[in-house]
């Protein structure tokens, strides 16, 4: 069993988009600060600290979650995908450049979490195989606050992708 | 061959901004460490909307781990000046409270420590005493004589109260044949963009100067009244905005308060200081729309012809007048008139301070108020004079022969045509079919209505417009103010790279891409080689007083600057070339990145061949060229003058349109209201880039949906802010935002250098009016108020049923 | 906002969970999916001496092999894993449609059945469902365990019979396999919590005949609650549902208001109906 006390910083060991890093945290650090301020990956953005809009989900695990209601102390010996992991800027993954195409962001501080949870619900589709309609898109998204683009762009590129998805789906065991 | 003459200007390019966006490069506040030794603080807050300041203890917290200090009200204010209004009141604004708090949430104090967690374990320790005094949250209340007196220096809780006469409006309502009146109140709500406030202020000691990192917005009008209440030179407060800012809507303007409370902090403490606004802060204490109470009338011939028009406005200013209040009153008063042609027009402003959060800029600044009340009073004029909405409006739309069109209040309206738009409106909506469906649906007995709204979008504002809320006599004590100026600068360096700097200080609206689009339009290069930089760092770049990003400035006024600055370098290019090239300027052009002889194609030189001239050879330039290739361009629009003696003011540069209809159902048995069709014609003028104006335009769309529909910062009778979280404070989501159709109709304006107009208020100052009209007209009543949640629709039609 | 300091431990057994439980009792705030802690504990709403994150632990099964016995779930069952799993294996039809108006996309990737059990907030689609199924609730301590009739175990808003040295450590749904359920909610925006939530439940007897009904309504007052009715009720299953309105105290806030409240109870409520017995292939 792991104690941890709450005035100490503990070393707490995350790979992050494949790479191990350690770093120091107390038990109430949250994941979200953890991973801006302490391994220095600022695309985790902060919105609202309550779980609500989105802004911080990653993937912990494989799993979508909000960085701001987990604490550091609980990805210890864990797997993290932030954005900085899906493309470069020369180089953008086929999800982000769809975003660009698709004129899905703006201020782009939403954007980081929306593109964590699209990745998730595409390797959904293709492992479903079944193209989803835009009203499961929406609702998909629904987890997220956009207060820039009406969502509209956001739904186009996540659809565009998604047809890419089940075509690459089809193509793999076809 | 001559290139187009639009090859990038126009085109739908994808942005420049995203890659580093889309893949977490991207710099905002929080991510920014700009000087050694951060400490970072947490504020400690009234949790009294009103009362006095009897004591405050910080012993305790000040002896907690890895706590530095602990500033308080008075500590600030003796290094910190208020700041004066405007309007002629002894009312001060303070971004800390004194001796008095006036609103749940106000700063009280200041924790300094290592971390933020710190800081707010200790800020939870200083213990505030406050007497409660009695608090007032309604406007209305606030201005009873039995009311409490927010601020004791000031006589009444309404703080200034203007008349406004154009025309003859007495007479034009005493000869009306039909006079229709309207009461309404406008909730309030905020913008609240995803990325809080943040704000990182060094107080240095030599140099003696404040640096300041923040996402603050603009106006940079706000910049001389810091450095006043700071005391200092304004050479000696250096403001600098982060790289990235996520999203503001006008409400990144309020941060100033906090650049103060920081530089002060700073200057006591000794240490630099970081703040980052939490989501409770934000939604609590940040800023918001203005609350309105009003009445409309409007006074009609027997053909329907609007001939007057009478504004009472009671707008609750929140608990200080705090700058650049109250401008959301003033944004739209010289366009009183709307899209009409009525020539007399009354206004009456009362500004009301109450227990509440101050107000601010937010998204559609005053439009939202404003047109919800002229145009749900042309709808509701409509049904009791027994017109179509549309037939009304028609009979008194401005025609398109009038432009340029001086309004009564003094506004010049640049160019449209608005009996077109609506044509097209018309014809997106199926307007006929949508009035069978209604038809058909209240056959069956449910709720099914039609609403329209239609604005015109002042863009590009004259500073000035805001000392309307002075006397003609104050305003000529204070001296004339006029205008609106704005600045580019470009750098084409030995290499012939270029380098844009833009003072408009974006949050999101693609400011880079389009100034890009236009340099290389002028330059002859390719937008992706030109590097545009859109922070700001006040001691290094060409600002002035309305530099910043609001009042849809940047198509109407700084895309002129860029357009002159790009000029004046392409000029210089080709003077240094006509020498080499032994022939005349006029016969020297640039085209795919070289500079050549028209006509002779194989007579050109690399553009970066001649900017290595410029850099490298002054000696060998034409007489009266500078050495090197840096312009700044500072334009500033021959409209927006000053405001005359008679309260006439030319507001802004552009006056694009969004025009709107809105068909809703609502379900009797749970209230839920649900958009049936969404039509939005805008006319922007020219397009500069077609991708980033349809996101303004959609997310402006957003913006509306959620103030008439979800939106409200309510409060208790005591003063408590019952929206303290993204749970509670409800913006849409995607699955809330219903599909609206946009068409367009392009009338250049002639008041910008290339025919555009600003854009992004966009619907989000018509959607609540057109929302509340297709549910006055589905419900068959007049008193709608926002937001239209399904509680309140039930309720509507529950009473009715009873 | 960031939480006030807490200790953490995180067991890696039951055991030393318990052992953890018993120790702090009021003290220990119990952490799964964390959804509802999470933004309580940074809202320094939730104060705990140590927060005893439960994510290690061994609760994730799903035993739905006997077709005689409740579905039993761990308690750190995922609501998304639920959701794909009822969906794959047809079972529980109620819980498969109430997954899918909570919350969001997002939080049902960690929000676990237990954890939503546990936090009872009054509006929420699972502790409704269990309600309305007649499940229960199983609580362990170092003591030993106990099954809590979920009609017993909501108490209040956040309210339940957990004692402070228990973990909820599982869920027992009867489930009849029969299709006639139905589950209605009725939120302010999509992923909301509910204003009203209903569920409904027709049963059979092993002849086929109907042998009753049950109505679940959550939102309205503090917890959850059922109506139960005979056969009778399904006949006359709108005197049913106005009986069950007149026992009603709905909740009065500042955003819904009592009427308001049992007017969308009402329509909900006939509208579960309805489609239960649509789908039990009894037309209404």
């Amino acid at each position: 069993m792991t104690i941890l006390a709450r005035e100490q910083r503990h070393s707490i060991t995350v790979k992050v988009n494949g790479l191990r890093y350690t770093g120091m945290a107390t038990p109430r650090t949250l994941l979200a600060d953890f991973l801006r301020h302490e391994l220095g990956f600022k695309g985790v953005h902060v919105g609202c600290e309550h779980a609500v809009c989105g802004a911080c989900t990653i993937l912990l695990d494989g799993l979508l979650a909000r960085a701001c209601a987990i604490y550091a102390v609980q990805a210890d010996d864990t797997s993290v995908e932030t954005v900085e992991g899906l493309g470069k800027p020369e180089a953008l993954a086929p999800l982000q450049a769809a975003f660009q195409e698709h004129h899905a962001l703006q201020c782009g501080f939403c954007t980081p979490g929306i593109l964590m949870s699209a990745k998730a619900f595409l390797d959904d589709v293709a492992t479903v195989g079944v193209a989803p309609t835009e009203q499961q898109v929406r609702e998909m998204l629904s987890g997220h606050l956009c207060r820039c683009t009406g969502y509209d762009g956001i739904v186009k590129a996540i659809l565009a992708c998604a047809e890419q998805a089940i075509g690459k789906s089809r193509h793999e065991s076809g | 061959m001559t290139e187009p003459v639009f090859s990038w200007i126009g085109k739908a390019l994808p942005r420049k901004e995203d890659p580093a966006l889309l893949t977490g490069q991207a710099r905002f506040i929080d991510d920014l460490e700009p000087v050694a030794g951060l400490r970072h603080v947490a504020i400690v807050r009234s949790p009294h909307a009103h009362g006095r300041i009897r004591s405050i203890d910080v012993d305790s917290a000040l002896a907690m781990h890895g706590v530095d200090a602990v500033v308080t009200g008075s500590d600030i204010a003796a290094i910190l000046k208020p700041i004066p209004s405007v309007v002629r009141t002894p009312i001060r604004y303070m971004p800390v409270g004194v001796d008095k708090v006036r609103f749940a949430g106000e700063p009280v104090a200041v924790v300094v420590a290592s971390d933020r967690y710190l800081a707010e374990d200790a800020a939870e320790q200083v213990s505030v005493e406050i007497d409660p005094l009695d608090p007032v949250v309604g406007p209305v209340a606030a201005m009873c004589d039995t009311a409490p007196l927010l601020h004791e220096d000031a006589d009444s809780n309404c703080v200034s109260f203007r008349t406004f006469r154009y025309g003859d409006p007495d007479t034009a309502f005493a000869r009306a044949a039909r006079t229709v009146s309207l009461d309404y109140t406008f909730h309030r709500y905020a913008s609240t963009p995803i990325e809080t406030y943040g704000v990182i202020a060094h107080a240095e000691k030599a140099p003696d100067r404040y640096t300041v990192w923040s996402n603050f917005q603009g106006p940079f009008v706000l910049h001389p009244l810091m450095a006043g209440a700071l005391g200092v030179a304004g050479n000696r407060l250096r403001l600098i905005t982060a790289p990235a800012s996520g999203g503001s809507f006008g409400i990144k303007q309020a941060i100033f308060g906090y650049i103060l409370l920081l530089s002060a902090v700073s200057r006591l403490t000794g240490h630099p200081v970081k703040w980052v606004e939490d989501r409770l802060e934000h939604l609590t204490a940040s800023s918001a729309a203005a609350e309105r109470v009003g009445r409309i009338d409007g006074a009609f011939d027997e053909n329907g012809t609007l001939t007057g028009l009478r504004f009472d406005n009671i707008a609750n200013m929140g608990a200080y007048l705090r700058p650049p209040e109250p401008a959301s009153v003033y944004r739209m008063h010289a366009a009183s008139n709307g899209c009409y042609r009525v020539p007399h027009i009354a206004v009456e402003n009362r500004l009301v301070v109450t227990n509440t959060l101050p107000v601010g800029l937010n998204r559609g600044y005053g439009g939202p108020q404003f047109f919800f009340a002229l145009e749900r009073l042309i709808d509701c004029a409509a049904r009791k004079l027994g017109f179509d909405p549309v037939e009304l409006r028609r009979q008194n739309f401005l025609r398109k022969e009038a432009f340029p069109y001086t309004t009564p209040g003094g506004a010049t309206f640049d160019s449209s045509d608005y009996d077109k738009a609506m044509d097209m409106l018309l014809a997106a909506a199926d307007y006929k079919g949508l009035k069978e469906r209604r038809a058909d649906v209240r056959r069956a007995g449910n709720y099914f209505g039609i609403g329209f709204a239609c604005g015109i979008e002042p863009s590009g504002s004259n500073m000035a417009y805001v000392s309307l809320a002075q006397t003609p006599e104050e305003r000529a004590k204070a001296g004339p103010k006029s205008g609106g100026n704005a600045s580019a600068t470009i750098e084409m360096d030995p290499s012939g790279s270029v380098t844009v700097q833009l003072c408009s200080t974006p949050n999101g609206q693609g400011h880079a891409t389009v100034a890009a689009q236009i340099v290389a339009q002028a330059l002859a290069i390719n937008p992706a080689d030109i590097d545009v930089v859109t922070d700001i760092d006040t001691r290094n770049d060409a600002w002035s007083i309305s530099s910043g990003n609001y009042s849809n400035r940047f198509a109407a006024a700084v895309t002129g600057a860029i357009v002159t600055c790009a000029d004046r370098v392409s000029m210089r290019l080709r003077k240094i070339a006509a020498e080499l090239f032994e022939c005349a300027v006029d016969d020297v052009e640039l085209a795919d990145g070289k500079v050549r002889i028209k006509g002779i194609p194989n007579r050109a030189l690399p553009v970066k061949r001649v900017a290595a001239a410029a850099h490298w050879h002054p000696d060998g330039l034409p007489d009266g060229l500078d050495a090197g290739l840096t312009e700044t361009a500072i334009i500033h629009s021959e409209t927006l003058t000053a405001p005359d003696d008679h309260d006439r003011v030319s507001s802004a540069v552009t006056y694009g349109i969004v025009f709107d209809l809105a068909a809703v159902s609502i379900a009797p048995d749970t209230g839920k209201m649900t958009v049936e069709k969404y039509v939005s014609v805008h006319d922007v003028g020219n397009q500069l880039n077609p991708l980033v104006v349809e996101g303004q335009i959609l997310g402006g769309f957003a913006h509306g949906v959620g103030g008439a529909m979800y939106e409200e910062l309510s409060y208790d009778t005591d003063g408590n802010p019952l929206n303290g979280t993204f749970a509670d404070y409800r913006c849409p989501t995607a699955m809330e935002v219903p599909p609206v159709t946009v068409r367009h109709l392009t009338t250049p304006s002639e008041k910008s250098l290339l025919g555009s107009k600003g854009l992004g208020d966009g619907s989000s100052m018509t959607t609540p009016a057109a929302l509340a009209n297709a549910v006055a007209d589905a419900l068959g009543r007049e008193d709608i108020t926002l937001p239209l949640t399904p509680p309140t629709l039930w309720r509507m039609i529950h009473e009715d049923i009873a | 906002m960031k939480p006030v300091p807490f200790d953490y431990a995180r067991p890696e057994t039951l055991e030393e969970a318990l052992a953890l439980m018993a120790n702090y009792g009021d003290d220990a705030a119990p952490l799964a999916g964390g959804l509802s802690l999470g933004p309580m504990l940074n809202l320094r709403l939730a104060r705990p001496a140590v927060v005893v994150d439960l994510g290690r632990l061994a609760l994730h099964e799903i035993d739905s092999l006997s077709p005689d016995r409740p579905v039993e779930t761990g308690a750190l069952v995922r609501q998304a894993f639920l959701q794909q799993r009822l969906k794959a294996d047809l079972i529980m039809p109620l819980v498969g449609e109430a997954l899918d108006c909570i919350g969001h996309y997002q939080t049902r990737a960690r929000g676990t059945v237990g954890g939503s059990v546990a936090h009872a907030d009054p509006a929420a689609e699972l502790p409704l469902c269990l309600v309305t199924m007649d499940g229960s609730v199983w609580l362990q301590s170092t003591a030993g365990r106990r099954n809590v009739p979920a009609t017993a175990f909501f108490e209040a808003a956040l309210t339940t019979a957990r004692h402070p040295d228990e973990l909820v450590a599982g869920l027992e749904w009867p489930d009849a396999g029969e299709p006639g359920t139905a589950f209605a909610e009725f939120a302010l925006r999509h992923g909301d919590f509910a204003i009203v939530a209903a569920a409904a439940i027709v049963r059979r007897n092993d002849d086929g005949r109907v042998s009753g009904i049950r109505l679940g309504l959550g939102g309205v007052e503090d917890a959850p609650r059922v109506f139960v009715g005979s056969d009778d009720a399904v006949n006359n299953f709108k005197d049913f549902v106005e009986q069950s309105m007149a026992v009603l105290r709905p909740t009065d806030d500042p955003v819904c208001d009592a009427p308001y409240r049992l007017a969308l109870a009402r329509k909900l409520g006939l509208a579960v109906i309805v489609r239960a017995l649509e789908r039990a292939g009894l037309h209404p």
